[in-house]
């Protein structure tokens, strides 16, 4: 089995405690062994670059230095903002040696170094490259059949470019629910913005984002929408009823993780994924109950 | 003596780590503002903001609600054919209003960004329910109704844990931090 240094993030400990039961049962279906950083903290997913640049950069780098004093090659984040974060640190520090050296200064009150070596990726990637479509269908007994999924990317896992990425039209999801035998929709949406951390400070505008994406999805008749991020999943899903309040409409549509779909398509027993006995969606995979 | 900053050079200067293209090359073209899914609820597009920032006019960005109101979405800066990083730029003006203390009443974005700051230099880990208590006050009190209901059902489908976690070394995360901004004691 390859061995990843998984950074889980904040998130995943609370609201997206679905997402990481999911994410650990499918990889080690997929012969995928995540290993949990020590001692991680958070990366401050958009709220540290407001107050000071240098600080922001500077805990993020404190989770990669940790990452690399294990040897491994890749630092994985199933959360698109902890993704973006430890990227593009990871970037700059080996692109500029100034910045660099005052991260160092600070991290050696840690005791910690960071050159900025990890190879940064997030969870999506990795099952879809190194584990492949083919070996992922291999595993699959629970084609979910007729499912229509908007395969929702959100923002920061296609933006800000990371490598060669379409960032207008990325496919890769579409292909990994193929894969699980559902039915991608065309989802013009796909990657527009959930509003993030504006559903605390700016709920007007959040809820406005959130209505656009709910009725996009409505107005393809997709069954459920599938989520990369748990920042995008908590907006999209949790705040449904409040859009239904603002808006005077009537939204009521699943919103799971990549992950809990794949689980339930390779016949994992959905309690190992976070998914509630009531869940429409079990109607698509029907003989994971028999497990 | 020393020279005096125009503001547009101040605002250039802070784009610091993500070495973006300087503000002057930008076109006026507006895609950014056609891109921008929160645009609406802006007082200026993003386009204003870069056309207010170049004729150096300070006051009028620093009462604008409309870089608090970026998402960090980046779909602005993927598109701009100037190559400018206009999401970067948003955070940069952010950082230059706080450092200021000077934001249009009644955001909220200021003191929650604050909030979180503090809540990781005393514990490492981000926690809710420690954030709620920074802006709950802010709300009206429907909004404080629909929040508390929305938790409710957080906490009820178990998705919400009641303590938060820390980080182990904690106390040598505070001393990094206090490497870079001296702000004494945390508490």
């Amino acid at each position: 089995m390859k061995q990843y240094a998984y950074y889980p993030g904040c998130s995943l400990e609370s609201l997206g405690k679905n997402y990481h039961l999911s994410a650990l049962a499918v990889s080690t279906e997929l012969g995928v062994e995540l290993k949990e950083l020590e001692d991680w903290n958070c990366c401050g997913a958009t709220a540290y670059f407001p107050v000071d640049e240098l600080l922001a950069y500077t805990l993020v780098s404190r989770n990669l230095a940790i990452a690399e004093k294990t040897g491994l090659q890749d630092f994985v984040a199933p959360c698109s903002a902890c993704y973006k974060n430890a990227y593009t640190t990871n970037k700059y520090l080996k692109a500029d040696p100034d910045l660099a050296e005052h991260i160092n200064y600070a991290l050696e009150e840690d005791h910690l170094q960071v050159e900025g070596r990890m190879n940064v990726r997030h969870l999506i990637e990795v099952f879809i490259e190194d584990v492949g479509l083919e070996e992922i269908k291999k595993k699959v007994s629970n084609p979910l059949k007729g499912l229509r999924v908007a395969p929702y990317y959100g923002c920061q896992i296609v933006r800000p470019r990371k490598d060669k990425e379409d960032v207008e039209n990325p496919q890769f999801f579409e292909k990994l629910l193929l894969a699980i035998g559902a039915e991608p929709i065309d989802y013009a949406s796909k990657t527009r913005c959930c509003g993030g951390s504006l559903i605390i400070t700016n709920r007007k505008a959040a809820l406005d984002m959130v209505h656009k994406l709910l009725q996009d999805a409505v107005n393809s008749n997709a069954n459920v929408i599938a989520t990369t991020c748990p920042m995008c999943n908590v907006n999209v899903e949790v705040y449904q009823g409040q859009v239904n309040r603002e808006y005077g409409t009537r939204f009521s549509i699943p919103v799971m993780y990549f992950t809990q779909l794949m689980g339930l398509a390779m016949g994992i027993a959905r309690g190992h994924l976070g998914i509630g006995a009531a869940a429409p969606v079990l109607a698509f995979a029907q003989n994971v109950e028999a497990r | 003596m020393a020279v005096e900053l125009s503001f547009s050079k101040e605002i250039e200067n802070i784009m610091y780590a993500s070495h973006g293209k300087p503000i002057r090359d930008c076109l006026q073209c507006g895609t950014c503002s056609g891109t921008c899914p929160a645009v609406e609820f802006m007082d200026n597009s993003p386009r204003e903001i870069i056309g207010l920032i170049r004729a150096d006019m300070k006051d009028e960005v620093l009462a604008s609600n409309t870089y608090w109101t970026c998402a960090s979405c980046y779909h602005c800066t993927v598109r701009c054919p100037a190559g400018i990083d206009i999401a970067d730029m948003m955070y940069a003006l952010k950082r230059y209003s706080m450092w200021k203390g000077k934001y249009k009443e009644g955001l909220l974005g200021p003191d929650f960004s604050e909030a979180f700051v503090k809540m990781i230099v005393n514990s490492g880990r981000s926690f809710e329910p420690i954030l709620a208590a920074t802006y709950l006050p802010k709300y009206s009190a429907g909004d404080i109704i629909q929040e508390g209901l929305t938790a409710a059902g957080l906490v009820l489908s178990g998705k919400m844990p009641l303590l938060p976690k820390k980080v182990k070394r904690l106390k040598n995360v505070q001393r990094m931090v206090r490497r870079i901004i001296p702000i004494g004691e945390t508490k």
